[in-house]
C-alpha cells in the first residue's frame, strides 16, 4: 500500500530536520570561518578538510537555515497530506485534521527523543500573522453569499450572544470549581478563569472547516456553524483583550465592563469597515489591470492581507476584516479580470489555505510535546464537561428564541450538530500562549491542549457517523439546472413584489434594495467599461456551443433519462448564473435620463431591442403627457390604441423616462414577438377602464419596437 | 390602522376569511389595515392604480403580472376577500397543517398551489402551458437589455429542454413541478406575516 512508503518518507524528513534544527534562540549560529583556517567550529558544518587550499565541496547550512527549515516543515505537511489521501480506508473514518495532529505528535516525539529538549512550538505571532489569514481569506472568498446573508441574523445571534453565554458560563463555573478545590487550584482568580473561558469558548473556523467539508451536510447547517465560527472572532478577541487588561489593572469597575461591551461593537464594526474599504479598493484596482493581467491575482491577496494587518494594528477584528474584504471584492474582481486570472486566484487561495491548515495541525501536534505539563484532573475534566454543557444549553436556548423569527426553523437534529460541531482549534492554542506569565499558566496550556485534542479527535471522528445516524439533511447532490436558476429568480422577484404589496420589509425587500444600489452605483464605478455586460456572455455562449458539439459525439454517461437535454457542468452553470445575476434587473443601465432634454441621446444610444416600458412618472414630471394618453383613455377602442402604438413604434420616446422602468406587461405582449396581435385586444379593456377613471394619472408610454 | 379599520370588517367576515385562508385573527386585521391604506379611493376595493402606486412594485420586473394575479379573470376590482385569498398562497406551511391537508382539498398555501401561482407568472394566456415565447418574455423582462436574442433564446431552449418530458416544446404544470422538486418552495414562497 501507499502508506508503506509515505511513512518512511515522513520519518526520514523528520530525521533530517532533527539533525538540522537548532531550537529557537538556544544556540547562536556559528558563523562561517574563513577557509584558510580549515577546521570546523561547529558540528553542523561538514566540510572536507583540505588544509590551506581551496575547498572543493562545502556545506554551509546556516546560510540557508531559516528558509530551509520552513520549507522542510511545509514539505512535511504536504507529504503528510498526500499520504493521508493515498492511504486506503483512513480518510473515511478519520478526518484529516486528526491524522495531521498525529503526524505532528510523531514528529514532535522524534525530535524530543533525539534532542531531549522541547521541539519548536508554534509561535503566536507566526500563527496569527502568517498561518491564519490564508485560511480565512479562502473561506471568505468562497463564502456562499446568498445563503450567508439570508441567515445573517441567526449567525450573528449565535456568534455574539452564544459566545458571551459560553464565556461567562465557562469562566464562572470554572471559578466555582477552583473554589471547591483550593488545594490544587488555589491561585487561580476569577479574572483568570474568565480569561481562560474567553479563549476556550470560541469555536475555531479552521477546525470546523476541515471537519465539515468532508461531511456534506445541508447548506444551511453548514453556513450556520461556519458563519458562527468566523464571526465570533470579534467577541473572542475583545473579551480576551478585555480580561487581559483587567488583569493588569489594579481594580475593575462597572464602567470598565460597560466599556468592554461597547468595545465589542467597535471591534466588530471596525473590522467590517476596514474590510469594506480594502475590498472596494481592490475592486477599483482590478478595474485597471487589463494591461497587466498577470499580476491581477496579486492584488486580491495584497489588499486582503493589508486589511487583515491594518485591523490587527488597530486592535480590531482581523478575521472580520479579511472576510468582509473578500466578500466585497469578489464580484467586481471576477467581472474585471480575465478567466485565467480568476482561475489563478481560486487556485492559489485553495493552495495556500490548504498548506496553512496542514501546517497548523502539524504544529499543534508537535507543540503538544512539551517539557513541563501541569496536570490537574479536576480542572481538566471539569473544563471538558463544562465546554460541552454550556455549548449545548446555549444553542438550545438561542435556537428556541431565534426559531420564532425565522422562516426556516432550525430542527433539533441541526441544533445537535451545531452544538456538537463546536470544535476548538489553533486559535485557542495561540491565545493561551500569549497570556502573561502566572503560576498556573502551564495548567491552562495543558488544559487547552487537552480540550483541543478532545474536540478534534473525539468530536471530529464521531460527528460523521452521528450525522448519518441522526439522518441529518444532507447536501443535495443533483446537478444544477438552468430551469431551477431561472425559476428561482422568478420566485425571488415575485416574493419581493409581494412583500411590497403587504408592506413587509423582509429579506427580499432589502435584497432588492441592495441589488439596485449595486447596479446603479457600485458596478458602474468598479467594473470595467467593456466588461459591464458582454464578455463573459459571449464566452459562455461559445462554451455552450462547443460542449454541445462535443456532447453529441460522446456517449452520455450521466444519469439522464431525457435523451435531449444534457445536464450542465458546474462551470457552465456558474457562467449562466453569473450572466443572470449580472443582468437581472438590469433595466437601468441604459436609461439614465430624467428629463426630456436628454431624449435624443437616449434614443440614439439604444439600438438594441428593448422591452416596452410603461413608466409611472411621479406626478410632477410629465405634464405634457396627457396628449399621448388621451387617445387611449377617451376612446377606449382597440384600434386607436393600436394606431398609437404603431405610430410610436419607431423608437419614439414619448416623454420623460424615470429611471424606474416599470409596468410593462400587456405592452410587452404586443411588442415582443409580434406574433400575437390578439393579446392586446383582451388586455386592453382592462387597461382602458382604469385609465378613464383617472384621467389625471400621468402615464407615459415608451414604445420601442425593433421589428 | 386603528378603530376605523376594524369596525368596517365584521366578525363574521373575519371568521370566514380565517376558515378559507388560514390566517389568524390579528393577521387578518393587520392586513385589512394595509388594504385600506392602499385603497385611496376608499371604495372597499382595490384597483390596478392602487397597486401601481406602490413604488417598489413599479421597479419590479414582474410588477404587472403580480398585480394581475390579484384580480380575478376579467375584473379590475379586488375586494378584501380576493386580496386575502391571493395572499393566502404565501402563508408559511405549518407542520400540523401538512398532516391534516390530506383530508379535504389542499389549502391555498400548499406546495402545489404555490407553484401554480408561480406558473401563472409565466403562463399569461392560461392555457396551462409555458410556451417558448412566454418564457422568452419573462426572461427578457428579468434579464434586461444586455443579452442578445440568440443567447437568450438558447437559454430559453435549454430551460424547455430540461423540463419538457412530453416533447411538445412547452412546459406543462406537471413538468414545471418536477423541475422544481429540489427547490425548497415551501420556504422560499412564504412570507412571514407577523402575528
Amino acid at each position: 500500500m501507499a502508506t508503506q512508503w509515505t511513512l518512511p518518507l515522513l520519518l526520514f524528513s523528520s530525521l533530517v530536520r532533527c539533525l538540522a534544527l537548532a531550537p529557537h534562540g538556544e544556540r547562536p549560529p556559528p558563523h562561517n570561518l574563513p577557509p584558510s583556517l580549515g577546521f570546523n567550529s561547529s558540528d553542523d558544518g561538514l566540510s572536507v578538510d583540505v588544509p590551506r587550499a581551496l575547498r572543493v565541496f562545502s556545506v554551509d547550512y546556516h546560510h540557508v537555515q531559516a528558509p530551509f527549515e520552513i520549507v522542510l516543515w511545509i514539505m512535511l505537511a504536504s507529504l503528510a497530506k498526500l499520504g493521508f489521501h493515498w492511504s486506503g480506508r483512513i480518510p473515511a473514518v478519520v478526518p484529516e485534521s486528526c491524522v495531521l495532529i498525529m503526524v505532528g505528535l510523531l514528529v514532535g516525539g522524534v525530535i524530543y527523543g533525539v534532542r531531549h529538549s522541547a521541539p519548536p512550538t508554534l509561535s503566536a505571532d507566526a500563527f496569527f500573522l502568517f498561518l491564519l489569514p490564508p485560511i480565512v481569506l479562502d473561506a471568505g472568498y468562497f463564502l456562499p453569499g446568498r445563503l450567508f446573508f439570508e441567515n445573517l441574523g441567526t449567525i450573528l445571534w449565535y456568534a455574539v450572544l452564544g459566545t458571551f453565554w459560553n464565556v461567562l458560563g465557562i469562566g464562572l463555573s470554572l471559578y466555582g470549581v477552583c473554589l471547591v478545590a483550593p488545594s490544587s487550584l488555589g491561585g487561580v482568580s476569577l479574572l483568570h478563569c474568565l480569561l481562560f473561558g474567553s479563549l476556550i469558548a470560541a469555536v475555531d473556523p479552521v477546525a470546523v472547516l476541515s471537519v465539515f467539508q468532508e461531511m456534506h451536510v445541508n447548506d444551511q447547517l453548514h453556513i450556520l456553524v461556519f458563519g458562527e465560527s468566523l464571526l465570533n472572532d470579534a467577541v473572542t478577541v475583545v473579551l480576551y483583550k478585555l480580561f487581559e487588561s483587567f488583569l493588569r489593572l489594579p481594580a475593575v469597575s462597572g464602567l470598565d465592563v460597560l466599556l468592554g461591551v461597547c468595545r465589542v461593537m467597535v471591534v466588530g464594526l471596525g473590522g467590517l469597515f476596514v474590510g469594506l474599504f480594502f475590498g472596494l479598493l481592490a475592486a477599483l484596482t482590478s478595474r485597471f489591470t487589463s494591461k497587466a493581467q498577470v499580476i491581477a491575482p496579486l492584488f486580491v491577496f495584497l489588499y486582503s492581507y493589508l486589511s487583515y494587518l491594518t485591523s490587527e494594528m488597530l486592535h480590531l477584528s482581523g478575521i472580520m476584516a479579511i472576510v468582509t474584504s473578500a466578500v466585497t471584492m469578489k464580484q467586481y474582481v471576477e467581472a474585471n479580470v480575465s478567466e485565467r486570472s480568476n482561475t489563478s486566484i481560486q487556485y492559489f487561495l485553495k493552495m495556500w489555505s490548504s498548506v496553512s491548515e496542514t501546517l497548523i495541525f502539524i504544529f499543534l501536534g508537535v507543540s503538544t510535546i512539551q517539557d513541563v505539563h501541569m496536570w490537574s484532573w479536576p480542572f481538566v475534566c471539569s473544563t471538558l464537561i463544562l465546554c460541552l454543557v454550556w455549548r449545548a444549553t446555549g444553542v438550545l436556548l438561542l435556537t428556541a428564541v431565534v426559531n420564532k423569527l425565522r422562516r426556516n426553523a432550525v430542527t433539533f437534529r441541526d441544533q445537535f450538530i451545531i452544538a456538537y460541531g463546536g470544535l476548538r482549534g489553533a486559535i485557542c492554542f495561540s491565545l493561551v500562549f500569549l497570556i502573561d506569565d502566572f503560576p498556573k499558566k502551564r495548567l491552562f496550556i495543558t488544559t487547552t491542549i487537552v480540550v483541543i485534542l478532545f474536540t478534534v479527535f473525539v468530536q471530529g471522528m464521531t460527528i460523521k457517523p452521528l450525522v448519518e445516524l441522526l439522518d441529518v439533511k444532507r447536501k443535495k447532490r443533483s446537478l444544477p439546472t438552468v430551469s431551477e436558476e431561472i425559476h428561482s429568480r422568478l420566485i425571488d422577484h415575485l416574493m419581493a413584489g409581494l412583500e411590497d404589496v403587504v408592506g413587509y420589509w423582509g429579506q427580499h425587500y432589502w435584497k432588492d434594495k441592495f441589488e439596485q444600489f449595486n447596479k446603479k452605483y457600485l458596478r458602474r464605478f468598479l467594473i470595467r467599461e467593456d466588461h459591464q455586460a458582454h464578455s463573459s456572455i459571449l464566452r459562455v455562449y461559445q462554451e455552450l456551443e462547443r460542449r454541445e458539439q462535443r456532447g453529441e459525439d460522446e456517449a452520455s454517461a450521466v444519469v439522464d433519462t431525457r435523451p435531449h437535454s444534457r445536464p450542465l457542468l458546474p462551470e457552465e452553470m456558474d457562467s449562466i448564473r453569473r450572466i443572470l445575476s449580472r443582468n437581472l434587473q438590469n433595466f437601468d443601465n441604459k436609461t439614465p435620463a430624467y428629463s426630456r432634454h436628454t431624449l435624443h441621446q437616449q434614443v440614439t444610444m439604444d439600438r438594441t431591442r428593448r422591452p416596452l416600458h410603461r413608466h409611472q412618472s411621479l406626478g410632477e414630471r410629465c405634464s405634457y403627457n396627457t396628449g399621448a394618453q388621451q387617445p387611449q383613455g377617451e376612446d377606449g377602442k382597440f384600434s386607436d390604441c393600436q394606431r398609437m402604438r404603431a405610430g410610436l413604434s419607431r423608437s419614439h420616446t414619448v416623454c420623460s423616462i424615470s429611471p424606474r422602468p416599470a409596468l410593462s406587461d400587456p405592452a410587452v405582449l404586443a411588442a415582443s414577438a409580434g406574433t400575437r396581435p390578439g393579446d392586446p385586444k383582451e388586455v386592453l379593456p382592462h387597461r382602458q377602464a382604469p385609465a378613464e377613471k383617472t384621467p389625471k394619472k400621468q402615464i407615459s408610454f415608451i414604445l420601442e419596437n425593433d421589428k | 390602522m386603528g378603530s376605523r379599520a376594524s369596525t368596517l370588517l365584521r366578525e363574521e367576515e373575519i371568521e370566514e376569511i380565517k376558515k378559507e385562508t388560514g390566517f389568524s385573527h390579528s393577521q387578518i386585521t393587520r392586513l385589512y389595515s394595509r388594504f385600506t391604506s392602499l385603497d385611496k379611493g376608499e371604495n372597499g376595493a382595490l384597483s390596478r392604480e392602487d397597486f401601481q402606486r406602490i413604488p417598489e412594485l413599479a421597479i419590479n420586473p414582474l410588477g404587472d403580472r403580480i398585480i394581475n394575479a390579484f384580480f380575478p379573470e376579467g375584473e379590475d376590482q379586488v375586494n378584501f376577500r380576493g386580496f386575502m385569498r391571493t395572499l393566502a398562497h404565501f402563508r408559511p406551511i405549518d407542520d400540523n397543517e401538512k398532516k391534516s391537508a390530506a383530508s379535504s382539498e389542499p389549502p391555498l398555501n400548499s406546495r402545489a398551489n404555490k407553484l401554480q401561482f408561480a406558473f401563472r407568472m409565466y403562463d399569461l394566456d392560461r392555457d396551462d402551458k409555458i410556451s417558448r415565447d412566454e418564457l422568452l418574455q419573462v426572461l427578457r423582462m428579468m434579464v434586461g437589455v444586455n443579452i442578445s436574442d440568440d443567447q437568450l433564446g438558447s437559454i430559453a431552449d435549454r430551460t424547455i429542454q430540461e423540463a419538457d418530458t412530453s416533447g411538445d416544446g412547452c412546459i406543462s404544470f406537471n413538468e414545471f413541478m418536477k423541475v422544481l422538486e429540489n427547490v425548497d418552495v415551501e420556504h422560499k414562497m412564504s412570507i412571514r406575516f407577523l402575528h
